[in-house]
């Protein structure tokens, strides 16, 4: 294992997480009742999902620096991951609203901003399946996705902060104040959002791994039928 | 006869006593609504997806020092 220092820290946090964050003690509120535990859970998703799309829009500004295909295979597998975790973000999002909000979808300005968001980073990777050619795969999905990340900031992150949401930090509703997050639960919050971030940075970079080791091999075929 | 009667009893129900005391203590698994239970459970099955993870990593490392 490369640089395993991180990935214990990683282990030994999420497993803090799932004992601490189901047998800590928790604030008794109404509706939310023992759910308010799924905080542990779904909203790592969702700055997990963050942090590995920041990444790609990095590796993505990079590529179209540098031109170097490498750049490229990073932004797509930072993508891949982060769409992985998009999903399980909203498939959790729905489980929780179906018992608390009474409906899996209410069109909520969130869910809906999210929802596109997710469709935009699907189009992303149709895009790339459409385009033969390597160097201009590459560049026009490198655009798109400095484009994709610039829309799924306003789309997830402003817009449904100006209108009234079932979120909390929504409409005038504070997010992270004493009445949704207490000092026992950002005790396991904290640490949930830096293990659950450091799990997708490691599945991610076992991807990009695996994508160099096929890249190196095409690059060797390719210099051995020259 | 009588005396010894009596201690035998109070000896066999403190016993028992201490018996029922002690199964319905049993242990944390089986007490208040089984939860730890379900923090086994979930325990399990994430230090399962840790290990693949682990073993992944580790297959991926032995791949790359081949190719080098």
């Amino acid at each position: 294992m490369r640089n395993w220092w991180w990935k214990i820290v990683c282990i030994v946090l999420l497993g803090y997480t799932v004992v601490g964050g189901l047998l800590m003690p928790v604030p008794r509120l109404d509706i939310l009742n023992e759910t308010i535990r799924n905080l542990y859970f779904h909203v790592p998703m969702w700055f997990t999902m963050l942090v590995l799309y920041g990444c790609a829009f990095v590796y993505s500004i990079k590529y179209l620096r540098s031109n170097d295909l490498k750049d490229d295979l990073y932004a797509v597998q930072l993508t891949n991951t982060g769409i992985f975790f998009s999903i399980l973000g909203m498939a959790t999002g729905m489980e929780w609203a179906q018992f608390t909000w009474g409906a899996a979808w209410s069109n909520d300005p969130k869910q809906l901003g999210t929802a596109m968001s997710m469709l935009i980073y699907f189009a992303y990777l149709i895009l790339r399946s459409g385009i033969k050619d390597e160097e201009k795969r590459a560049k026009i999905s490198a655009v798109y996705n400095v484009f994709a990340f610039a829309m799924m900031i306003p789309l997830i992150f402003i817009l449904p902060r100006m209108v009234d949401s079932l979120h909390p930090g929504n409409g005038g509703n504070p997010a992270f104040k004493q009445y949704d997050l207490d000092s026992n639960m950002r005790m396991v919050f904290y640490p949930a959002v830096a293990g659950w971030i450091g799990l997708g940075l490691w599945i991610a970079s076992l991807k990009i791994r695996t994508a160099l080791l096929n890249h190196e091999e095409e690059q060797m075929e390719f210099d051995f039928e020259k | 006869m009588r005396k010894l009667s009596l201690t035998l009893l109070l000896l066999i129900s403190t016993t028992i006593y201490c018996q029922a005391q002690a199964t319905q203590m049993a242990d944390e698994m089986r007490s208040n609504g089984k939860i730890y239970v379900v923090v086994a459970v979930l325990a399990t099955i994430f230090a399962g997806i840790l290990i693949y993870l682990v073993m992944l990593d580790r297959k991926i490392t032995r791949l790359e020092k081949q190719r080098k």
